[in-house]
């Protein structure tokens, strides 16, 4: 079986890569992609904590965090969507009216 | 006197409320002589209990009390609306509803064609009942209500002509100076109230005389107390100052409230509670030098005057200044008889050169006026004879009686310097109303006659006439036939009247002063009339007669004194400087939400930063 | 199975990166997909094999396709592939990365630190099962919850989309 430190280090490696894209993309798309792969690391982490422990619980975490991000990608491409249409853009630095 | 005419007591002040209410309610759908009716016939009706009851008290003397309910109930505290008529109250009632009366009469010929007819009628009846309310209280509580009543009337029917600012000042004037004697006054009756857990006026003055002895710390505080708020309400010093402006007010307004009745309501009121301000003799000695002081000074403002309303004010002071003298020493009842007397003279004075001056066109200036006797027959004669009253010319006036009989008891009492100031008082009273005639009603006829006068205004004039020249008769002097009537009806409520008069030659000063003021005054101003024109274009005289014509120049040194420095230190305030830490606070939290505000730039890549950054700062913290 | 474990890592990392990185938005996702794969290999050699399935069909299978469809109907073509270059220049992504490279320092400083490696067993998709609908019943009801607030809220913002471009 494999350590838990090195699948939750494998965890830690998404969830950076994960943060990195979501700071440097500017198109809101490949934003969304990188939300998809810090999910994953947090996925990860949860079912390197059941291994850990040899319990279900952490792939229950997983469930949800399943559920969870389809409810994210659905809304958040709809959101995608309407702010393609209303800017024109993709640019989420011109998505900037919620300022006030 | 059965009982189920002594149970009509409360109607006597209910009557004029009532009409003020219905008045104010319906006063604009009713046409002028509705209006008059209601007012009058109120107050006359009024006036008609108040003869029957004063006739039943006259036969027996039982004074009636009538308890109506109990006002509130707070921690044993139970005020009462209750009612008394003793003769104290009865001789104001008489005086309250019988002037009220024929002023409100003389008001429905006066303010004809008035705009606010109705709105004055309601006020003068709400001030009639409030009136009323103060004298018959017998609950201490009461009587302020109705104290605070008659104020408030007081304020409304000085600034009626509201649309002129001036009057509004007045009106504002004569508000805050006796609010000044006011809340002193509202402090003694808290303590009162709350060192004897009672209302009522002869329970708390049976307990003040039976717990206090002379001069204990408490008894004299409440007396300076109560003492500010007659000063204030009856203008005497040093809150003298509102009552000639008050005169911006309708002349039969000033009358009623600012001659006859509300300024009287001090002396009553020191009158009602004589058993504690006897527990305070130091009190009693200042009412007096305050009352001298008052009447010399008023008197010498009112020789300088030249618009009439003004020279009757300062003569109201003056006067009021003599009924004080006179509660100072001890004689009460000589006080009140003055109340009652001057009642009579001074709203026929004013009533009279009402009907003067409006017959020429609202003219006030005594120097415009002149040769009335033919011309405006009743004022002249109206005014000669409350000026023979005022004057106290020997015998034939009430006025002499009256204050024959307080110099008397000051004589009496030993009192050698204050009887010389009321003798220098009646000299110069003479002199100045002798001055006043002259001017205003003999001489040439300056101004033309623009309006008549009717008979609902010669009418008070002629009945007024009668008391002002026979109230006399009432309380003769020892020497004269002995008649004592209003001793008599007011004995039970206040301690009797001396009974030996002036001795020898002070008799003979006392008769002679009014005598020698008319002559002088009638000497410098028709005999040799050159002399004062010389006297008066001195320059000593000049600045003289502008600071007494001022009213010695009080109401410059109120400025002064006490208006500037409130009104910088307003100002001052107004920017609210205690407020500046709390507004920094403010102002503080502002600038720093404007700088946090500032990060909110609707960035997501920002706020995402943000967290990251966030997030490796509190690893940071939990690293092991 | 060290060496599968280490090669499905090293694929798994490889892949997100590429995903995160790359220009063209399908390029992003078939690496993205790669990526989902790899995971799913990584949770079967950690023990969960239903994790892995779900990974497979949900997340590679579904959740994918909606990025698919999306890409689709936005057309993105090669003038937006030229704006991607530009706003990926490197001064734009040297500040992220480096916060992101010490978080990750941090962090595998935290787990060396903290965590022993544990004894794991396989932990089949019966167990999972059957704490799923016993304690975790709860989890499921907010889940279903969820999802159908996303269904209502995406159809409600799409529906407004549509009103809004007629």
């Amino acid at each position: 079986m494999t350590a838990t430190p090195v699948l939750l280090t494998l965890a830690a490696a998404l969830l950076v890569v994960g943060i990195a894209g979501v700071l440097a993309r500017r198109n809101l798309m490949f934003m969304l992609i990188s939300v998809e792969v810090l999910f994953n690391a947090a996925a990860l982490a949860f079912i390197a904590a059941g291994a850990h422990w040899a319990q279900p619980d952490g792939q229950i975490m997983f469930l949800l965090i399943i559920s969870v991000s389809g409810a994210e990608a659905a809304v958040a491409l709809a959101l995608m969507l309407r702010i393609e249409r209303h800017f024109g853009t993709l640019d989420i630095d011109a998505a900037r009216t919620l300022r006030d | 006197m059965n009982e189920g005419v002594a149970g009509l007591l409360w109607l006597v002040p209910a009557l004029p409320l009532f009409g003020a209410l219905l008045l104010g309610l319906a006063g604009r759908r009713l046409n002028d002589l509705w209006c008059a009716v209601i007012a009058c016939g109120s107050v006359g009706l009024s006036a008609a209990l108040v003869c029957l009851f004063g006739s039943a008290y006259f036969v027996d003397s039982v004074p009636q009390l009538q308890t109506l309910w109990v006002w509130f109930d707070a921690d044993g505290v139970t005020p009462r609306i209750a009612l008394r008529l003793d003769g104290l109250s009865l001789i104001m009632a008489v005086v309250i509803t019988g002037v009220g009366f024929l002023i409100h009469l003389y008001s429905s010929g006066y303010m004809a064609g008035e705009e606010g007819y109705a709105r004055y009628f309601a006020w003068l009846n709400l001030f009639v009942g409030a009136m009323l309310v103060l004298v018959l209280a017998d609950d201490l509580l009461l009587l302020f209500l109705g104290w605070e009543g008659v104020g408030l009337c007081s304020y409304l029917l000085i600034g009626f002509w509201y649309r002129d600012a001036a009057n509004g000042a007045a009106a504002r004037k004569a508000m805050i100076m006796t609010m000044a004697g006011d809340l002193p006054l509202v402090i003694g009756l808290l303590l009162l109230f709350s060192h004897f857990g009672v209302t009522a006026i002869p329970a708390l003055m049976e307990q003040a005389t039976a717990t206090w002895t002379d001069s204990t710390t408490l008894p004299i505080t409440l007396a300076l107390l109560l003492l500010a708020g007659a000063v204030g309400k009856s203008a005497q010093l040093p809150l003298q100052t509102w009552l000639p402006d008050a005169m911006a007010g309708p002349t039969p307004v000033s009358a009623l409230i600012h001659a006859a009745t509300m300024v009287t309501a001090g002396v009553y009121l020191i009158a009602r509670l004589h058993p504690l301000f006897v527990l305070a003799p130091g009190v009693l000695s200042l009412i007096a030098w305050l009352g001298a002081a008052g009447l010399l000074l008023a008197a010498v403002s009112a020789l300088v005057q030249t618009d009439i309303k003004r020279v009757l004010a300062y003569s109201t002071i003056s006067q009021l200044g003599f009924m004080f003298m006179a509660l100072g020493v001890g004689a009460w009842t000589a006080a009140m008889f003055h109340l009652f007397v001057h009642a009579f003279f001074k709203a026929l004075l004013f009533l009279a050169a009402g009907v003067a001056s409006l017959s020429l066109g609202h003219e006030r200036d005594l120097r415009r006026m002149g040769g009335l006797r033919t011309r405006q027959a009743w004022a002249f004669w109206g005014f000669l004879a409350g000026s023979a009253s005022l004057a106290a010319l020997p015998y034939v006036s009430a006025g002499f009686f009256s204050k024959d009989l307080i110099l008397a008891e000051v004589w009496q009492r030993g009192r050698g310097a204050l009887w010389f100031a009321g003798w220098l008082g009646a000299l110069l009273t003479a002199a100045y109303i002798t001055r006043a005639f002259v001017i205003g009603f003999l001489g040439k006829a300056c101004t033309r006659i623009t309006r008549e006068t009717d008979g609902r205004m010669h009418l008070p004039l002629a009945v007024l006439i009668v008391p002002t020249l026979a109230a006399g008769v009432f309380e003769l002097p020892i020497g004269a036939g002995g008649a004592r009537l209003f001793s008599d009806l007011v004995a039970p409520v206040l301690p009797a009247a001396a009974d030996a008069g002036h001795g020898g030659w002070g008799a003979m000063l006392a008769v002679l002063a009014p005598l020698l003021g008319i002559g002088m005054t009638w000497y410098l101003l028709r005999v040799r009339p050159a002399w004062s024109a010389a006297w008066r274009t001195s320059a000593t005289a000049g600045r003289l007669s502008a600071w007494w014509f001022h009213g010695w120049g009080f109401d410059a040194l109120y400025e002064r004194v006490l208006r500037r420095p409130y009104a910088r230190l307003a100002a001052r305030l107004s920017g609210d400087p205690l407020d500046r830490p709390f507004t920094g606070l403010g102002h503080g939290s502002y600038r720093l939400w404007h700088l946090l505000s500032s990060s909110q730039n609707g960035q997501l890549r920002r706020y995402a930063a943000a967290v990251a950054a966030g997030t490796a700062v509190l690893l940071a913290m939990v690293l092991p | 199975m060290e060496t599968e474990f280490l090669f499905a890592a090293a694929l798994t990392l490889i892949a997100a990166v590429m995903a995160v990185t790359r220009l063209n938005a399908v390029h992003a996702l078939l690496y993205l997909i790669v990526a989902l794969l790899g995971m799913a290999v990584i949770f079967a050699i950690a023990g969960a094999p239903f994790a892995a399935a779900l990974q497979v069909i949900i997340y590679a299978g579904a959740i994918t396709v909606l990025f698919v469809f999306v890409v689709m109907m936005l057309n993105l073509g090669v003038s937006a592939e030229i704006c991607e270059r530009q706003w990926l220049a490197p001064g734009h992504w040297r500040g992220p990365v480096a916060l992101a490279l010490l978080l990750f320092v941090e962090t595998v400083f935290i787990i060396m630190n903290g965590i022993g490696s544990g004894a794991a067993d396989v932990v089949g998709a019966k167990a999972v099962g059957t704490v799923l609908f016993g304690p975790y019943l709860v989890i499921v009801e907010l889940a279903s919850l969820l999802l159908l607030v996303a269904l209502i809220v995406t159809w409600h913002v799409g529906q407004g989309g549509i009103g809004e471009q007629q």
